[in-house]
Order: C-alpha cells, then sequence, then structure tokens
C-alpha cells in the first residue's frame, strides 16, 4: 500500500512550508503524488524520480565531454584542488541542510577559502543594512495572528513565495485577525501592477530606483514634517493616506524583496526601511521581513555567524581569523577581479545567476559543482558531483525566511551509492587531511543528519 | 626623512595584501629586514622582497620614514594601513583599503584608488590625483563609529557611499560623486566639487555637505531654510541652505532640534 | 580516559568544608575516586590551587537572539579576535564570541558547566545545534515560559496540574532544563508594543498580572519537582527606581518551600540582580540599592541570585525582555534587533557601551560588585555578567579580581572621570569587604551547582563526582600582592579536566572533551486536556506542524536526561 506521509517540509522558497502531503510508494522509492505543496513544490517533489538525474561524479575530459568517475575520484580531486589554490571560493547552499553548511565550513577553513552563499546576490544588500541598523522583526505566526496593515515593498509573494499570502500574511485567520483579509489593509510598493500589487488597497506605483527617496517621505511625514508635492512619482496625498493608515495600524508588517535591495539604492534602501520600522514602534507595533528566496537560504547565515561570526562574505584565508567585507570578500566582486582561483558551486545554480563575465573570469580556473541536478553551472564544471535533494531524500535543519529553525523530513531513499552534501564534504574534510598529514578536527558526538522514525515520533 | 622605495618587479597571481608598507611597520628596519616582511597571497604567506625592489633603510621613528613605491599597485591592498606618521608616495594606483584606520601621517596616490580608501580614518593626511572607487571614508561593516579625524583629497570623481557613518574630518572630492553621501552621519564635512546624482544625507543625524555643482535628486527630507554665504577649501560662495534629514533623530540642544546642513552652491 | 592523580595542591572545596588543606585529588576515568593505583599520571599542583570545575547558572551563548547579535556585529569581529590555536577551529568575536571560541574560552577559564539563560521553545532546534557546536563544556538550556499562551491561560485559571503537564511536555519537546521567566507578562504585551513594568500590570487579553504568572510558576516548578528552582529576570529591569519591583516579586517566595529530589533548597532564582538594584527616580539621581536588596536576600533562605556584574566594556545587550532593548535603543540609538516569536516569547538585541567615564555606567559597575560584597551566605550568591549584556563571560576573573581585592576596585573606581559622583551615588568605596578563594568557590562553583539541583555531580570534588578539577596559578598561602596575577590565573587555567580528559594545559585548549547536553525529562500522568490544547493551537495558530516541533534526538547527541517521575 502506497503511504501517505504528512508534515513534510518543502524544499523550494523561502516560505518553507511544512504541511506538505506526500503519497509514497510500496517500496518507499518512488513519489506518487503530494497534497497543499504550490505547483513549484510539487514539481520538485516530482523531480527526483525523474530518470534523467545524474547518480556518478562527471569529470570534464581533454577533448570536451564529460566521463563518469567515482566518488573516490572525484572526492580526490576536489581535496587536491582545493588545497593547491591559494584563494578557493565556495558558494551556493541555497539548497540544502543546516548540517551539509557545517560540513562546508570544516571544508572551507581548512581549505583557507573563501565562503559564500546566495544571499551575496540576493539579500546580500539587507545583511548590510542589518549590520547597520538592526533587524526588527518577529516570526510569521506573529504576522497571521496580528498584523493588520502589511506592506509588500518590491516584492510579489503571488508569483515568488506562493503560499505566503494564504499561510502567513494575507489571507490567513488569525487568533487576533479572526476575519481574515477582511481584517487587513495591504500597501503595495511597487512599479508594476503585479499580482500582488492587484490584492492591494494601496498601490503606489513607485518610480523605478527612487525607493528610498519614498522612505525618507514615509519618515519624514511621521516626524511631522512636510513634503513636497511629489516623491518618486507620488504624489502627496498618497503618501499621507498611507501613512495614516500605517499610524492607526495595531500591528504594522513590512515585507521586502529583490525590488528593494536590488534597485538602486540596494542596502541603503533596506537601511531606511528598518529606520521606518523604528520609527513605527513610537506609533504602533511594526515589523520587518526579508522575503528570503530559497527554504534555507537562511540557513548558511546562521551557521555561518555562530561558526565564524559573519553570515556571507566570509575570508577564512588569513589562517588566524575570519573577515568579511562584501565589496571585496562577494563572490562576484571576487571573480570580476580575478581574487579567486578556484570555484565551488554547491547546491545553487551560479552559472544561470551570475554575471556572465564573472562565470569567465571563474571558467579561468578549476570549476566544481556540487547540485542534486544537471543545471548550467554543472553543464560548464570541471566537476560535476550530484548529491541528494535535502527534503526530499535527505532529512536536516532548514531556516525559514523568518529564522525560525524547522526540521525537515525525508520522505523517499535517495539513488543508490549517492551521498548527501554533508557526507561529500566530510569525505572531502577527511581526504584533505590525509593529503595534509594532519588530524581532523572533529567535535565529538558525531552524528550525519537524522530525523526520528515515525515509531519515535 | 629617510627615504624607503619600493619597485614591484613582480605581478602577483592573486592579490596581495600589504598590511605591513607603513612607516610604522618599516620604522628602524633596514632594507633588508623590510623585504623580510610577510605579505599575504590568499592563505599563503609571502615576503615584501618576494615582490617588491626595496632601497633605502627607514628612519628610526614612523616619523622619520617615508616610503614610496615607484609603480603601480593596482593589486596590492593595505597600503598605510593604521599608519600613525610619516609619508607614503604611491606613483600609480593602489588597491582596497588605503589609509585603513590611518591615524596620522601622509599618503599620496598618483593615480586612482579603489574602495574603502581611508576606511575608518582618524587622522592623517589622504591625497589621490586620480578617481576613487566606492566607500571612500566609511564606516566597516556595522559599525557606528566611521571616519572621525583626518582629511581625503580626492582630485577626480568619487564612487557610492562616501563618508558614511561620518563622525569627523573632512572629505573633499573635487570632482563629482555617485550617490549616498554622508549617510547616516553624526558629524564631519564633505564637500564635492561637481555634481552627485542623489541620495545627498540621507539618515544623517548632524554635520555638514557642500555641493558646489547640482544635486540631481534631492531627498524629501531636506528642507531649504535660506541663502548663505560659506567659505569651502579656500574659497567663498553663495549657497542655498537645506537642513535634514527631516525623517531622521536628532539631537536636541536647548529644546531645539540640530539639524545636519546641505549647502548647495547657488548657480 | 583513565586514571589521573592531582597531587599536593591547596584543595578548595567548599561542598565539604575544605579550605585550602594540601590533598591529592584521584581521578578514574570520569569520576573523581578514592584512590588511583600507580601507573595513574601525575600532575603536579604543589604551590597551585585545585577546585572544582566552575559552573555558570546564566549565560547567553546559544541560540537565536546570540545568533543575532552576531550576524548584526561584524565590529564585534573586526581586530578583535586574532586568536586561533593550531589544530582547533578558528575562533571569532569579543562580546558574542562564535560557539567554538565560547566552549574554548570557557574551558581555558576552568569552567565545566554553562546554563543557557533563555531558550524560545520555537528556536529550540536552533539552541541545539549551537549547543552541538560549542565544544567541551557541559550545557542546558532553559525554555522561556512566562509568556506562552499556554501558561498564561493555565494560570489565569489557576490550573497548575495543567501548566506542569504543559511545561513537562516543553521540556521534554524542546530538550530543556528548567522554568524561566522573563519580564513575566510584559513580553507578551510587547507583542502589542506595550510592557508590564510592576507586578500587578495587566497582561493585554490574557487578564493576568505578573505577580500571579510568577506565583503560578513556582507552584509549577515545585509539583514537578524539578532540578533547578524557577529562574526569573523580573519586571522593570534597568530602570531607576526598579530595586521596589525587585523586592515585591522576592517577596512572593516567601513561605514556599522546595520540593525535589536533588537537596534544593531553594525556590526562586533571581538572576542578575545588579540590573534590578537601582534607585533613584531617573538617570539623574540614580543610585544604588544593593544594600537594601541584599539584605532582604539575605535574610530570605529560599532564593537565590547572581550577579549580573557590569564590567565597563563594549558589548552586546540580548535578552526575551524585547521592551526593555526597544527602550534601550531609543536611549542609545545604536542598531536594534528584536524577534517577536508566536504565541511563546520575544527578544532584542543592541549594542551597548559600558563607558567608566560615563557616571550611570560607574554607578552600575559599582552596583554589581556591592551586591556580591554584602552577600552573607555565597552559596546563594553566583557570580555572572548576564554575558554578553553587562559584559562577556571571559571577563568573570576581572570580577573576581575585583571581589578579592579592594586595591583593584579602588584604582578602578579612581579611573572614572566621575569618580566622585559615582562614590556619592554607591557605597562599593567605603566597603573593605575582599573575598577569599573559598568564597570565590562557593559563588562559582558549589552555590550554582546547587541551585541548579547538580550539587551531586558538580562544584565538589568528592569521591563520585564528575571529575571535573581545575588547577589555578595561585598560592593559597601566599597570595600575589598584584591583584593582576589573580585575574590572568583564573583566566588561563593551568590544567582543567573535564568529565576525566584533560582539556585545557597550560592555559591552551588540549582536547575537545565530550560534551553533554543536560535536560530534564518530567514524566507527568497523561493529561488530555493538554494534549487537546497543544493539538488545537499548532492547527490554529502556529505556522509550525506539532510533528516538525519536538527537537529530533541527533541534535543532542551526547544527551544527559535527569528522569523525574512525577507523583500524581
Amino acid at each position: 500500500m502506497p503511504k501517505w506521509i504528512t508534515q513534510v517540509g518543502c524544499p523550494y522558497c523561502g516560505s518553507s512550508c511544512d504541511d506538505i502531503e506526500v503519497l509514497v510508494s510500496d517500496d518507499g522509492k518512488k513519489i506518487l503524488e503530494t497534497r497543499n505543496a504550490c505547483v513549484i513544490g510539487n514539481e520538485i517533489f516530482h523531480h527526483v524520480s525523474s530518470p534523467d538525474r545524474p547518480k556518478k561524479p562527471r569529470m570534464r575530459q581533454p577533448d570536451g565531454n564529460f566521463k563518469e568517475i567515482t566518488y573516490d575520484e572525484a572526492v580526490d580531486y576536489t581535496a587536491k584542488t582545493l588545497l593547491k589554490s591559494k584563494k578557493p571560493l565556495i558558494y551556493g547552499f541555497g539548497s540544502t541542510n543546516c548540517e551539509g553548511m557545517s560540513a562546508v565550513a570544516r571544508v572551507a577553513e581548512k581549505a583557507g577559502a573563501v565562503l559564500d552563499n546566495c544571499a551575496s546576490i540576493c539579500h546580500g544588500p539587507s545583511f548590510l543594512a542589518i549590520f547597520d541598523n538592526g533587524y526588527p522583526s518577529c516570526t510569521l505566526g506573529e504576522v497571521k495572528n496580528r498584523a493588520d496593515v502589511v506592506l509588500f515593498w518590491g516584492c510579489n509573494p503571488m508569483h515568488a513565495h506562493p503560499r505566503h499570502t494564504s499561510r502567513y500574511s494575507i489571507f490567513p485567520r488569525g487568533f487576533f485577525t479572526t476575519k481574515g483579509q477582511m481584517q487587513r489593509t495591504i500597501i503595495c510598493i511597487d512599479p508594476r501592477e503585479t499580482d500582488t500589487a492587484k490584492l492591494a488597497n494601496i498601490h503606489l506605483m513607485i518610480k523605478q530606483g527612487h525607493d528610498y527617496d519614498l522612505f525618507d517621505a514615509f519618515r519624514t511625514v511621521l516626524r511631522g514634517h512636510d513634503i513636497p508635492a511629489e516623491v518618486a512619482g507620488i504624489k502627496k496625498d498618497q503618501i499621507l493616506e498611507a501613512v495614516e493608515k500605517i499610524k492607526k495600524g495595531r500591528f504594522v508588517m513590512i515585507f521586502f524583496g529583490m525590488g528593494c535591495c536590488h534597485t538602486d539604492g540596494r542596502n541603503h534602501n533596506v537601511d531606511i526601511a528598518i529606520s521606518l520600522t523604528r520609527d513605527i514602534n513610537s506609533h504602533t507595533k511594526a515589523s520587518i521581513m526579508a522575503m528570503r528566496g530559497h527554504y534555507n537560504i537562511a540557513g548558511p547565515g546562521q551557521v555561518w555567524s555562530w561558526q565564524f561570526g559573519f553570515p556571507y562574505c566570509l575570508d577564512l584565508s588569513k589562517g588566524t581569523h575570519a573577515h568579511m567585507n562584501p565589496g571585496e570578500t562577494s563572490s562576484v566582486d571576487l571573480a570580476m577581479r580575478d581574487e579567486v582561483d578556484c570555484f565551488m558551486n554547491v547546491g545553487t545554480d551560479a552559472g544561470a545567476h551570475f554575471p556572465i563575465d564573472a562565470i569567465k573570469h571563474l571558467k579561468k580556473r578549476p570549476f566544481i559543482t556540487v547540485d542534486p541536478n544537471i543545471c548550467m553551472a554543472s553543464e560548464i564544471s570541471d566537476l560535476h558531483i550530484p548529491v541528494r535533494v535535502v527534503g526530499v531524500e535527505e532529512p536536516g535543519i532548514v531556516y525559514r525566511m523568518d529564522n525560525v529553525p524547522i526540521q525537515f523530513k525525508k520522505v523517499v531513499d535517495g539513488p543508490e551509492g549517492v551521498p548527501s552534501d554533508e557526507e561529500l564534504f566530510d569525505r572531502i574534510y577527511e581526504r584533505m587531511c590525509e593529503l595534509t598529514e594532519t588530524e581532523p578536527i572533529w567535535l565529538p558526538s558525531r552524528e550525519h543528519a537524522k530525523a526520528p522514525t515515525a515509531a519515535e515520533q | 626623512m629617510a627615504l624607503v622605495t619600493l619597485k614591484p618587479y613582480k605581478t602577483p597571481e592573486l592579490y596581495l595584501e600589504c598590511y605591513n608598507i607603513s612607516p610604522d611597520v618599516f620604522a628602524g628596519k633596514t632594507s633588508a629586514e623590510i623585504a623580510e616582511l610577510d605579505v599575504r597571497e590568499g592563505k599563503t604567506t609571502v615576503k615584501l622582497g618576494d615582490f617588491f625592489e626595496v632601497k633605502g633603510n627607514a628612519g628610526k621613528t614612523p616619523e622619520e620614514t617615508e616610503i614610496r613605491v615607484s609603480g603601480d599597485c593596482s593589486r596590492i591592498k593595505y597600503i598605510g594601513n593604521k599608519m600613525t606618521a610619516g609619508s607614503i608616495t604611491v606613483d600609480g594606483n593602489a588597491d582596497m583599503y588605503l589609509g585603513g584606520w590611518m591615524k596620522g601621517g601622509k599618503i599620496h596616490v598618483l593615480g586612482n584608488v579603489h574602495s574603502f580608501c581611508g576606511i575608518a580614518m582618524e587622522g592623517g593626511e589622504i591625497l589621490v590625483d586620480g578617481n576613487a572607487e566606492n566607500y571612500v571614508g566609511c564606516a566597516y561593516r556595522g559599525d557606528w563609529r566611521g571616519m572621525r579625524g583626518g582629511t581625503i583629497r580626492i582630485r577626480g570623481n568619487a564612487g557610492n557611499d562616501i563618508g558614511t557613518f561620518m563622525l569627523g574630518g573632512t572629505i573633499i572630492v573635487e570632482k563629482n560623486a555617485f550617490i549616498h553621501v554622508s549617510t547616516h552621519a553624526e558629524g564631519g564635512t564633505v564637500i564635492i566639487k561637481g555634481d552627485v546624482q542623489g541620495r545627498v544625507g540621507g539618515q544623517m543625524v548632524k554635520g555638514d555637505i557642500y555641493v558646489l555643482g547640482a544635486v540631481q535628486h534631492m531627498l524629501p527630507g531636506f528642507k531649504k531654510v535660506g541663502m548663505t554665504e560659506r567659505e569651502v577649501d579656500g574659497m567663498t560662495a553663495k549657497f542655498t541652505h537645506y537642513i535634514g534629514d527631516l525623517g531622521e533623530r536628532h539631537l536636541k540642544v536647548k529644546g531645539k532640534e540640530v539639524y545636519a546642513n546641505l549647502y548647495v552652491m547657488a548657480a | 580516559m583513565a586514571e589521573i592523580l592531582i597531587k599536593n595542591g591547596f584543595v578548595i572545596d567548599p561542598t565539604r568544608n575544605i579550605d585550602g588543606d594540601v590533598a591529592d585529588i584521584a581521578i578514574k576515568d570520569d569520576r573523581i575516586a578514592e584512590q588511583v593505583g600507580s601507573g595513574a599520571k601525575v600532575i603536579d599542583a604543589r604551590g597551585k590551587v585545585v577546585m572544582a570545575g566552575g559552573v555558570d547558572v546564566h549565560a547567553h551563548v546559544a541560540g537565536p537572539k546570540v545568533n543575532v547579535g552576531r550576524l548584526m556585529r561584524p565590529e564585534d569581529k573586526l581586530f578583535k579576535s586574532p586568536y586561533a590555536q593550531e589544530s582547533y577551529r578558528m575562533e571569532s568575536g569579543f562580546s558574542i564570541p562564535s560557539t567554538f571560541k565560547t566552549g574554548y574560552d570557557y574551558a581555558r577559564m576552568g569552567y565545566a558547566f554553562v546554563m543557557e539563560a533563555a531558550m524560545p521553545p520555537l528556536h529550540s532546534p536552533h539552541v541545539h545545534e549551537e549547543i552541538h557546536d560549542t565544544p567541551i563544556i557541559d550545557q542546558g538550556a532553559l525554555p522561556v515560559f512566562a509568556n506562552n499562551w499556554f501558561v498564561l491561560e493555565y494560570l489565569k485559571n489557576q490550573e497548575i496540574e495543567n501548566s506542569a503537564s504543559y511545561v513537562a511536555w516543553l521540556l521534554a519537546a524542546t530538550k530543556g532544563y528548567g522554568i524561566k521567566l522573563v519580564n513575566p507578562g510584559g513580553t507578551a504585551a510587547w507583542a502589542w508594543g506595550l510592557n508590564c513594568l510592576t507586578l500587578n500590570d495587566t497582561v493585554p487579553f490574557f487578564d493576568i498580572t505578573p505577580a500571579e504568572i510568577i506565583t503560578g510558576l513556582m507552584k509549577t516548578n515545585e509539583y514537578l519537582g524539578l532540578p533547578h528552582s524557577i529562574h526569573i529576570h523580573q519586571n522593570s529591569l534597568g530602570t531607576p527606581g526598579n530595586y521596589g519591583v525587585t523586592l515585591d516579586s522576592l517577596r512572593l517566595a516567601e513561605g514556599m518551600k522546595a520540593k525535589n529530589k536533588f537537596s534544593r533548597d531553594t525556590v526562586m532564582h533571581s538572576t542578575h540582580i545588579q540590573f534590578h538594584s537601582y534607585g533613584g527616580d531617573s538617570w539623574g539621581n540614580f543610585e544604588s540599592k544593593a544594600r537594601e536588596v541584599m539584605d532582604y536576600v539575605n535574610q530570605q533562605k529560599n532564593i537565590t541570585v547572581d550577579l549580573g556584574c557590569v564590567t565597563l566594556d563594549e558589548t552586546t545587550t540580548m535578552t526575551a525582555d524585547g521592551p526593555f532593548e526597544h527602550h534601550l535603543t531609543r536611549l542609545n540609538h545604536l542598531k536594534w534587533a528584536n524577534t517577536d516569536v508566536e504565541l511563546e516569547t520575544a527578544a532584542g538585541v543592541v549594542p551597548y557601551v559600558y563607558d567608566k567615564d560615563i557616571k550611570v555606567c560607574g554607578i552600575q559597575w559599582a552596583i554589581g560588585l556591592e551586591l556580591g560584597l554584602y552577600a552573607k551566605d555565597p552559596m546563594r550568591t553566583f557570580i555572572t555578567t548576564d554575558h554578553p549584556n553587562a559584559g562577556p563571560f571571559i571577563r568573570y576573573p576581572r570580577i573576581i579580581k575585583w571581589l578579592m581585592s579592594r586595591d583593584a576596585r579602588e584604582e578602578t573606581l579612581a579611573s572614572f572621570k566621575y569618580s566622585s559622583k559615582v562614590i556619592d551615588a554607591t557605597n562599593l568605596h567605603a566597603i573593605e569587604t575582599e573575598r577569599n578563594l573559598y568564597e570565590i568557590a562557593q559563588m562559582t562553583r558549589a552555590g550554582p551547582a546547587k541551585a541548579l539541583g547538580l550539587s551531586h555531580m558538580f562544584g565538589g570534588l568528592a569521591p563520585g563526582m564528575e571529575a571535573n578539577v581545575v588547577v589555578y596559578d595561585l598560592n593559597y598561602k601566599d597570595m600575589p600582592s598584584d591583584p593582576e596575577m589573580i585575574e590572568r590565573a583564573f583566566s588561563r587555567a593551568r590544567w582543567f579536566i573535564k568529565s576525566g580528559d584533560i582539556v585545557v594545559k597550560d592555559g591552551d585548549i588540549a582536547s575537545h572533551g565530550n560534551k553533554r547536553t543536560f535536560w530534564v525529562n518530567a514524566k507527568v500522568k497523561e493529561n488530555p486536556q493538554v494534549i487537546r490544547d497543544i493539538h488545537e493551537k499548532f492547527l490554529k495558530d502556529y505556522t509550525v506542524g506539532l510533528n516538525n516541533y519536538p527537537v529530533w534526538d541527533s541534535l543532542a547527541p551526547n544527551p544527559y536526561v535527569i528522569n523525574i517521575d512525577v507523583e500524581a
């Protein structure tokens, strides 16, 4: 009998929904059906059974073609390349578990590498703003249970985070928001009329690139000063109306996305949004949250912060201490300046996401991809090492966009012989220790990610 | 003054971190000892002499030490890091962190500088004949204590984020600046002799900004309060006086709020 | 592990009234032994002090708010963490060190057990991930309860049994150690931007007062017979004139009896009491009320306190007292992080510079030390800095120096810009007391171990106890005239043996030891109402599934579980 597994976590977007139900075949190997997931999440569960999935590492040959090699050979090549490089760059981690991120940190420390994650090209500016101004935030349940004024600034959850609005931010009926959407005023700030903007009570169609000016206008009005007749393409009356709604809210929530942190102004847009959140707290209660993209892209920010003190762009090449300064130690900057001599792309697709020039620079040196699937990066790599799919074939901790840790189950067994990210990085680390004749530094009580069985629960 | 000349003869494969090119480190050392100083290339430690021909012995003290780098330093970071006295001249370009955390002395770059020039500077002088990239006289990430003293003069253009979290000192950009000037500043003076695109004085608490050219986009938090004549960098001119950022908090002195000032030269 | 003999040291063990006797301490595997064979490794401790491993009753070292502090403060690392020991993990950070540095630095000071002082239950997997990555030291974590919706509802209806069933369930689900209260009711109010500043303010919506929450949780704690008493961060922290609220809360313990099988005889631990001993009604006339508070603590035998001493450093404040951090950021205008946690709690983080040339900071510094010097029972008064709130834990040796040396205190006091104003507002200048090593051992080892219900394992050197033994470079018979030597000796242990492993030698880490996670499994009889309530709240109000909430066993791979059978 096929079996339904419930409360499964979805390895897609930063909403990290953990209410997915998955129907698994008799032999526990195939996913037959899912419930509750959005179309993209559903696709991810089904994708693991794809017959095209690589199950062996593939090494680029002198003739330009890939040849399948053993995992031992792949581990050996990676260990040697990392040791030989003066400054390797290990980047990615949009789609893996915290156990993998922890394991790779040990490798990076040994390799004297730069360790960076997808935030570098995504919510990195938000980190810069958090460094400068803090982060007055909350968990998503607070939004569901309390928020009656919700701002979406430069984000479009209806497309990017399909279940966000129904689970947390617009529609759900919460403890103090028993009327759901009826009880919430939705304010959308976006230059386009997105599907989220269509749901809004107020849509401020901002002139692109002028977010900072509009935030400044909001703040100026909140402090009781006058503003010009038009700011960022928005009429003064509309700004006053929005500010009035905010002041009257009992719990104001600001969600911001790429439209805020990747238009002109970048970290400063987020920075002043945080200042605005602070200001609103003098009138009523307010919180702010970054719409993080991937289901565990908040994870590396957490793991590496507790291990090294920095969430991304960590330069571990100095040996004695970790250094971080985005602009210098950020992946794309390093690539463009030819500052690194080896590139490892893990659990993401730098091939698709990086500027083409950055990829051209990186391609001059060894280029390794660790990812369950074939992607643009894997296809231009010197070595592609497939791993198990976290959340489907591998359990582990993930951090939702609000930094709540969620313990993701596995629902089916991975392909035979294919390791998890964590196992792979531990093997690479052990090989590096063998090659350098050094003792590996394990903390005692080492254990790979392990979810309790249904019986144990 | 004793002159030490560094002549680059080899380009690094990646980038060199030369924390040691500073009168404070060179002081009291012979040219041979200076050539033995550590520099970092990625995870490897190499010697200054592996990349530079070193001539001349340093003075006894940093004050008595003059360093001349006769060649291009486009791939040399941290020149003049934390220096307190003496002087450094770079005949070409310099890479990131030129004069970072500098407390005294003088640096002159004949070419361009990359980002983070004069980061968290406390004193001394930096003169750049060419252009500067971003983050001139800024704070280190997360620190609310940016540039506290000294002078940075960029003869050419500068990029974004000039004087972020500035508390004191002076930054002069003789040509144009891009965006974000004196963001979060609580003191100090920034003078832009050319044009600025926008976001001048955002979240600024205190301090002065002079723009001798045009500000393309004024922030809504800045309010015109009148006209004034001011002396700026040796010249006197008429300025339109704005106060702001009205959206930001401000200190109160005798019950009256003290705003930051933005002076834009009257056309 | 094998046999170790620590020979000829000056042994200080308050649990057996041993004060500086020259004796040998024998270790067999992970326990102190009566004797060992001739093959034992011998450590010569002649002319040195031998104590049990330290026990920290209250520090914020693992979890979401600690980590948001690390994340948002890159400048806390800049030029401040250049120390890396070969063959060990890289170390980072000053006021909020990385997990590796946390474990290493505690071990270097000879600490064996550290209690993480506030665990938001929803984030408990995160807390355990960090504990897992904190080497050497044994740890537990206290989940916060005093603003939790379940608890507020049960206590409003005075349902102690239901409250106890829920607490027991949550302790097991989060692998927690005991009951922490932070700003009872005030943090729940903060979810609407409000606060509870007195014991009788009503919590919005829940219609219960802080006094009722404190009393209710005290009863719950003794109903369950947990090893530790309730552990409370009181209302109105850090406000001039708050000592009245402090005394009112402490009085709630009057007449309460400890009921447990762990030889704990106290019912309330009031933490970082320094922040709660303030007089005056503004920062202008701010003054010490240490004497008033400590006089009460001295006579009320069923409470314990820890000091929360200000160390005069640049540090990072962090607490589940959300409204306080908001108040603080409005005072110092520095960056502010806040996390409100659905149904459970909140937390805030703000950097803070305790500048010795600011009068208020000087007074706060003096208050912490006054409390430590006025205490009549060092077994009930523990040294902490509320790490990192009043200063980083690596300053414990400095606190010890100040408590042991009047000269050291006077020297610091004299260096203040406003020393005469600080002297006027405090009593420290007049206090001549100097603590001795025996009292320090009570305040850092035997006392906290007893308060945590761990006196059978930690805090002493009797045969059968955990082999946590530290050797400090101090001559008991010839104490250094230079107080700096005291600080240095306590900063870097000469030897530290943790559960039988030599983890520190000559002040450096020598092994990753065998760290454990302590948690309490209180078995209560099945309570259908509470089970139903839990299911319902997870279905309707939480955004995480009930199945995914309890911390996996694999996150605490080396657990030490304290099982309690609660009699009906």
